[in-house]
Parts: C-alpha cells; sequence; structure tokens
C-alpha cells in the first residue's frame, strides 16, 4: 500500500509541477495576476507530495519492504537502521527521488523568502524550477520508478554497497545533491531576467544569497566526498579525478566564478551577460554531471547501473533545457545592457581574468572528463585521461588565481590605485616570498612546488591582514559580507597549505608483516600484533592490531579490518587512521599472505587535514556572508557601494 | 550577438559526441593480442589435477578459450549459450577457471552441465593476465597456428557467436 501512495503521490506532484511553470510563465508574459498567483501554492504543493513519495520510499527501506524491487536490490534485513534509510538514496531511481525533493525544497524556499521581490519575477523564477521539477519527475515515472513492486517479494535484500555502509554517506549525497540543486535557483533567475529583460543591481542582490547558499553545501558536499575517499578506498588518496568527482567540481568552479560576478553586477552593474551566462553554466553542469554518471558513457569508479533508455531521457531533457537556455541567452543577452566603465587595473579587470580563469579551469577539466568519449565515437581508440592530465592543466591555472584572491579585495572598484597597492604590500610579500623560501628547508628537502604553495598560501593571509587592518583603521563597521569574503579565502589559503605539505612530503610503506614485526615510518613506529576475527552485524572481519608509539611513548592503538560482507561476499578494507592537526597516520590492511602474515599499508600523512578544514572554512565563510544585512532588507533599494 | 551563440554551439556539439557516446562501450577494452601467439601456459585440468592442458596441445585445431569462474554471476548467463554451441559440435570451447576454487567449479559444472571439452584452472590468475583478462567472462578464439584472432567480452550471446565468432572460425578451419 504505502509504496502505491509514493508512486501516486510522484504523479500528482508531476501534475502540480506543470501547473507550477505553464501557468505561472505564462501568467507573467500575458500579465493575469491570477495566474502568477498560482505560483507559490502550486509550489507548496508539489513539495508536499514529492515529499510523501521520499517519506513512503523511506518507510519501505527501514521496514524491510523486499516486495520493492528497489529495497530488495540495495538493502539488507540486518543492514543497521541508518544505513537502511540512507540506502533510500543509495540507488540511481532513490537518488533521482532525492534530487526531486531536494529540488521541492528550494522551491518551497523560494516561495518563503520572496516576499520583497516583485510578483513576475518570482512567477518566473518559480516556473522555471517547476520545468525542472517536470523534467526528473517525467524521468522517475517513465524509466526509473522506485516504487516498482517484486512480486513474489524477496526473501532477503542483495545489500546496500559496503562502500556504502559508512557515516560519510550519509551527509555526502545530500549535502552535495543541496549544492547542485541549490544552482537552479540561480538559473532560474537568469531565465527569469533573460526573458523579462529586467537585469538590474537588485536582480543581483536577489540572486546572491541563494547562490552562496548553494555554493556552500556544494563546497562541503565535496569536500565530504573528499574526506570519504580518503578515508574508505583505503588508498588514503583525497582526490582522484574520477569523471564524478569532475562532476561536481565543475559546477563548484563555476559557481564560484558566478558568486564573484554577481558581486559586480551587484555594485557596478557591470558583468551582466557574464554573470547570467554563468548561472546557466553552473546549473547546467550540474545537469550534466547528472547525466554523466548515470547514463554509461563514461567508466566510473562511481556510475550508477546504466540502461539506454535512461541516457537518452536525460541526454534529451538537458539539450532542451540546456540548449533552450543558451539560446535564450545568444538571443537576449544583448538586450542586458553594459554596466560602468572600468580601468584595466581595476577590482573589475580582476574579477574578469578570476572568471576567465575558472572558466577555463572548468573547459579543461571538461575536456579531460569527455576526451575519452570523443576518441572514441571519433573511432582513434581507446584511452584513458587521469592525474597527469589535470594536474599538468590545473594547477597553472589555480597559480595565478591564488595571486588575485589575495590582491583582488585590495584593488578599488573602476580604478586600482596601483602606488597604493604596492605600498600596502611590498612588506607582506617580501615576508611571504623570505619565509616561503625558507619553510620547506626546516621540513628537509627544498622543494620548489612547496615553495610555491606556502608562498601562494602566506600571500593570501598577508592580504587579508592587510585588508582588515585597513577596514579596522578606517572606522567602518560590521560588514558580514566584508568578514565573510576574507574567511573564505583564508580557507583557501589553508586548503592549498594541506594539499601542498601532503602532496610534496607523504611517505608510505607497503610491507609483509608478521606478528610482531615492527616498521618505522618518520619518528614513529607500528608494531603489529596479529589479527583476531570479529563477527560484524552483516559481515564478517579480520581485524587487525597496530600499537603505535614514538620514541618510546605510545601514541595509540589502530585496528584496521579486512570485512566480508555476508549478503554480497564482496571483500571489504576498513582503514583505521589516527587523526592529527599536523599529520595523519593512516593504516589498511592488504592481503593475508602465508603463514598468518599480512600485507600492511602505512601512511604518514603531514597536514591532510587541512585540506577538508580550509573547505569548511571557505564554507562558513560563505555562510557568514550570507547574514549580512543588505539581503533582509524588504524595500527595493538600489546596490549601494561596498 | 554573434559571440553569444558560441555557448550554444559548443553545447550543440557536446550533444552530438554524447548521444554518440550512449551507443558506445567505455569497458570495451580491444585486446593488443589480436593476431598475436596465444600465451602459453600449464595449467592442471580441473576434471584431472595430475593431468595438465597447454595451448601447444591444441595445435592444429580451431577452438575457443572461455574464461569463467564459479563466483562469476554473468557467467551463468552465457552458460547455456555455450551448452548449446557445444552440443552442436562447431568449435571446441575449452574453459579456464579464474582466481577460482575448483570445488565450486565443480558443483558449477555439474548442476548446470559442463559445455568444455577440458577445463584449466588458473587459480592465482597468472595465466589469465598474460591474456589481458579484465574481467569475467571472456572469450578468446584461437586458430590452428596457436594465434588469438578475436577476442569477445563480456557474457557470450547466441546472436554475438553468430555475428562475430562463427563467420571467422568457419574461415580458420578450411
Amino acid at each position: 500500500m504505502i509504496p502505491e501512495l509514493g508512486h501516486f503521490s510522484l504523479i500528482l506532484a508531476l501534475l502540480l509541477a506543470l501547473t507550477q511553470s505553464i501557468l505561472p510563465l505564462a501568467g507573467a508574459a500575458r500579465n493575469i495576476p491570477s495566474w502568477i498567483a498560482v505560483a507559490r501554492p502550486a509550489a507548496r504543493a508539489q513539495f508536499l507530495f514529492v515529499a510523501i513519495a521520499f517519506g513512503c520510499l523511506a518507510y519501505s527501506f527501514l521496514v524491510n519492504d523486499f516486495s520493492v524491487l528497489n529495497v530488495a536490490q540495495h538493502s539488507f534485513s540486518r543492514l543497521p537502521a541508518v544505513y537502511r534509510f540512507t540506502a533510500t538514496w543509495g540507488s540511481h531511481e532513490g537518488s533521482l527521488l532525492l534530487w526531486t525533493f531536494i529540488l521541492a525544497l528550494w522551491t518551497m524556499a523560494v516561495t518563503l523568502f520572496s516576499r520583497h521581490l516583485p510578483d513576475d519575477m518570482v512567477a518566473r523564477v518559480i516556473g522555471v524550477m517547476g520545468l525542472v521539477s517536470c523534467g526528473f519527475l517525467l524521468f522517475m515515472l517513465t524509466t526509473s520508478n522506485p516504487f516498482l513492486r517484486l512480486l513474489p517479494a524477496a526473501m532477503d535484500g542483495s545489500d546496500l554497497n559496503p562502500m556504502l555502509q559508512d557515516p560519510g554517506m550519509v551527509a555526502h549525497p545530500p549535502i552535495l545533491y543541496m549544492g547542485y540543486v541549490g544552482f537552479s535557483v540561480a538559473f532560474a533567475f537568469a531565465i527569469a531576467a533573460l526573458i523579462s529583460g529586467k537585469l538590474d543591481a537588485s536582480w543581483a542582490r536577489w540572486s546572491r544569497p541563494w547562490t552562496t547558499a548553494a555554493w556552500v553545501f556544494m563546497t562541503l558536499g565535496i569536500m565530504m566526498g573528499s574526506w570519504w575517499a580518503y578515508y574508505e578506498l583505503g588508498w588514503g588518496g583525497w582526490w582522484f579525478w574520477d569523471p564524478t568527482e569532475n562532476a561536481s567540481l565543475m559546477p563548484w568552479l563555476v559557481g564560484t566564478a558566478l558568486i564573484h560576478s554577481l558581486a559586480v553586477t551587484e555594485k557596478r552593474g557591470s558583468f551582466k551577460a557574464w554573470t547570467v551566462f554563468l548561472a546557466i553554466a553552473a546549473f547546467s553542469l550540474s545537469l550534466l554531471g547528472t547525466f554523466l554518471v548515470r547514463s554509461g558513457v563514461l567508466s566510473s569508479v562511481h556510475a550508477f547501473a546504466t540502461d539506454p533508455a535512461r541516457g537518452l531521457f536525460i541526454l534529451g531533457f538537458l539539450a532542451v533545457v540546456i540548449g533552450g537556455s543558451l539560446l535564450l541567452f545568444a538571443l537576449r543577452a544583448s538586450q542586458v545592457g553594459l554596466g560602468g566603465r572600468f580601468a584595466l587595473v581595476s577590482r573589475e579587470s580582476f574579477l574578469m581574468v578570476n572568471n576567465i580563469l575558472l572558466l577555463t579551469a572548468t573547459g579543461s577539466v571538461l575536456l579531460g572528463t569527455l576526451y575519452p568519449l570523443f576518441l572514441d565515437a571519433l573511432g582513434l581508440g581507446k584511452i584513458s585521461v587521469g592525474a597527469p592530465y589535470f594536474n599538468t592543466v590545473f594547477v597553472p591555472l589555480i597559480t595565478p588565481l591564488l595571486f588575485l584572491v589575495g590582491v583582488g579585495p585590495l584593488a578599488r572598484w573602476k580604478q586600482a590605485n596601483v602606488p597604493e597597492l604596492a605600498a600596502r604590500l611590498k612588506w607582506g610579500l617580501a615576508a611571504s616570498v623570505v619565509v616561503a623560501l625558507l619553510l620547506p628547508l626546516t621540513l628537509g628537502a627544498w622543494k620548489p612546488m612547496v615553495s610555491l604553495g606556502y608562498l601562494l598560501a602566506l600571500w593570501i593571509v598577508v592580504t587579508v591582514a592587510v585588508s582588515v587592518q585597513g577596514r579596522l583603521r578606517a572606522g567602518a563597521g560590521w560588514s558580514a559580507n566584508f568578514y565573510g569574503m576574507n574567511f573564505a579565502h583564508l580557507g583557501v589559503a589553508v586548503t592549498v597549505i594541506g594539499v601542498t605539505m601532503v602532496s610534496a612530503y607523504e611517505t608510505e610503506r607497503n610491507v609483509r608483516m608478521n606478528e610482531g614485526d615492527t616498521i618505522t615510518l618518520q619518528d614513529y613506529t607500528f608494531l603489529f600484533k596479529g589479527t583476531t576475527n570479529l563477527d560484524g552485524p552483516n559481515y564478517k572481519a579480520a581485524r587487525g592490531t597496530l600499537e603505535v608509539s614514538r620514541n618510546g611513548q605510545p601514541v595509540t592503538t589502530l585496528y584496521p579490518e579486512k570485512r566480508t560482507y555476508t549478503a554480497s561476499g564482496m571483500p571489504f578494507t576498513e582503514s583505521a587512521i589516527n587523526y592529527g592537526f599536523t599529520r595523519d597516520l593512516y593504516t589498511a590492511l592488504g592481503e593475508p599472505l602465508d603463514g598468518g602474515a599480512w600485507s600492511v599499508r602505512l601512511f604518514h600523512k603531514p597536514f591532510v587535514v587541512w585540506i577538508w578544514m580550509g573547505a569548511v572554512l571557505m564554507a562558513l565563510g560563505g555562510l557568514l556572508a550570507i547574514t549580512d544585512r543588505r539581503y533582509r532588507t524588504a524595500s527595493r533599494r538600489k546596490g549601494t557601494e561596498e | 550577438m554573434k559571440r553569444f551563440l558560441i555557448p550554444l554551439a559548443i553545447f550543440l556539439v557536446l550533444v552530438g559526441f554524447l548521444g554518440i557516446g550512449l551507443k558506445l562501450d567505455p569497458h570495451e577494452v580491444p585486446s593488443p593480442l589480436i593476431g598475436r601467439p596465444a600465451p602459453d601456459f600449464k595449467l592442471a585440468l580441473l576434471s584431472d589435477p595430475a593431468k595438465q592442458l597447454s595451448p601447444a596441445d591444441l595445435r592444429g585445431k580451431v577452438w575457443l578459450l572461455n574464461v569463467w569462474a564459479s563466483w562469476c554471476s554473468s557467467c551463468r548467463e552465457e552458460h547455456e549459450v555455450l551448452l548449446e554451441l557445444s552440443r552442436q559440435g562447431g568449435v571446441p570451447i575449452y574453459g579456464m577457471d579464474y582466481k577460482d576454487q575448483p570445488a565450486a567449479a565443480q558443483v558449477v559444472l555439474e548442476r548446470f552441465g559442463n559445455p568444455y571439452a577440458e577445463t584449466v584452472v588458473d587459480l592465482d590468475g597468472r595465466a589469465g593476465i598474460n591474456y589481458g583478462v579484465y574481467g569475467v567472462p571472456e572469450t578468446y578464439l584461437i586458430d590452428r597456428s596457436g594465434v588469438i584472432r578475436y577476442k569477445f567480452t563480456g557474457p557470450l550471446t547466441r546472436e554475438s557467436f553468430d555475428k562475430k565468432i562463427a563467420p571467422l572460425a568457419k574461415e580458420l578451419q578450411k
């Protein structure tokens, strides 16, 4: 009964989404207030029914209803309750329902927080989001129904992929989707602006908090994915340039460009065409990412099971949504108007270079991700593109970008005062250079990339300090926007340090260990005390014991495991990590060897946690910026100079 | 106006490629061993561990090498097809039990039927690696002089055999 209720709710949601799109959009075009007024109630009702559907699926998982095909394929009776819940989105169909639910959630938020916006704009924004909802609901109902029955019901399920049975997986998909889907709001605002032809500073001021919020979620989502891969996959890597990872990085890069471009449009009225384009591009990349991981077009460790019918549907959907918006852009962009002029060296020009660098970086990642497909489609053979390409292309683009992160906020709008900038920054720059050159020497070998990384990170710290000091001296009051920005930029510096340190100085040992063997890594000693067998709720495991000490003082005991999951028979590595502010000690069991010995992997990873800490700081900075009072004022004043 | 059309143009080209991509399989990697001699092995028979088989023993014959395992669910899919082919008696099929437990393999053959003239046991997968096996099942067509002529990845279907392997086998058997 419950699954049928869920199915029926989806159908109702689709009908409501159609209403939510057609009437308000037509009403805004023809100026019919009663049709425009349908937007909010229709969106709220759609949210209600999507929520009911989601609840029905989650319920089916929680009560182990194996007569539902999705539950039988992705759950297991002895799966702990929390993972039975997260299994709701552990499949293609379930994750689509999550996507749709989160889209309905964002739409609901727009209905609640848009009192101060003109009605026809709200109607268009909600209408466009409704069209996207229609697409996803139709997709589910025609090709990917999560409520299909399995009759007769299975005795038990095939189990959730062990990789997903993990706290990280509880949070990572919903948070990441909040980001992906959140860009649909900026997208809808952009489309609304193109349709109405009205794009002014107040449009930018309205779009900013929504876009920054989506960006914050995206940052956290990617950070969680990276951290999860690190501790779960057993190899200690934190970024693999896998197509799915790239699918999340690309909207993030464009989203970063977008939040900066919106700032310019709000404050100076410039970059309108850029901002609209970036808003369309960010969401388009979100949709493209959704396509890439479900269509079987690329091979990836992350991909869902594939089906040509599904691939075709999404491709068609992509063509309509993205093609349609880019067509609208081509036709209307010239009418949105130009903003204020600016000099060759000014905050605007720095942000323009910022836009270009981020867009180029996105383009390179996209090219690398799709290159194997391009070659195969042209019959030119099968290749794979991996870290060497991406690192070679990405790093030289990020380097000037990081330099701009420092100098950009200090440059004046319209015309930068270069002598003044030089005077304020010369000592900071000198200090950064000296420290950056000398620091690697204290860590061992001098490596140029380490110096570069430190130079850029210290440059950002120094410029933030100069900027904050300048503001305090001028007596200006609290500004959430200003401090949020600087906090986020500091987060970037922290991540850069983490990446630099771990890439240059991590060490690894991959050895055969018998019970009683010890091995040293940096100044840590690892004593292997053999393995014991234990039973988990839905797995059997061999648990190793490693006693870690340093200079004779015990540090910790680590218990890496090798698990075999009962339902699927899949073997699995659970790494054991001793987290630290300045280093992680990472251990994992390899294979059992003859004579009771095991191959053991040991890593010393300096500063690796800084990578994710920096991302959290970036997200917090963004969150702080959203709280700025300017976004909460109900009046429709024009954007003011910062 | 013209430059604003560029994103749309790029996107349409992209959609074209993605459309073509839907028809391709990124997992299908062409084997570099086609046209090269089949790598040698000397492995024990599943039916009689005291005896061994190597590709050299099969010189003069056109035969199929089918890499399979008891733990491989896709192999179950092609099992019927292999049984049918073995009954027809066109090309003999020799099995390579890859990274498996011989006892489990025996059970599969007893339960579902044995399409193989003989099965060799590749316990640690070393022979498989030489053949470039990266998934199970895989099927190789080898000619009279021991040269690999074709590799099929994935479960063999009647259709793919008739279309891709049968004509080539007939040619080689002349």
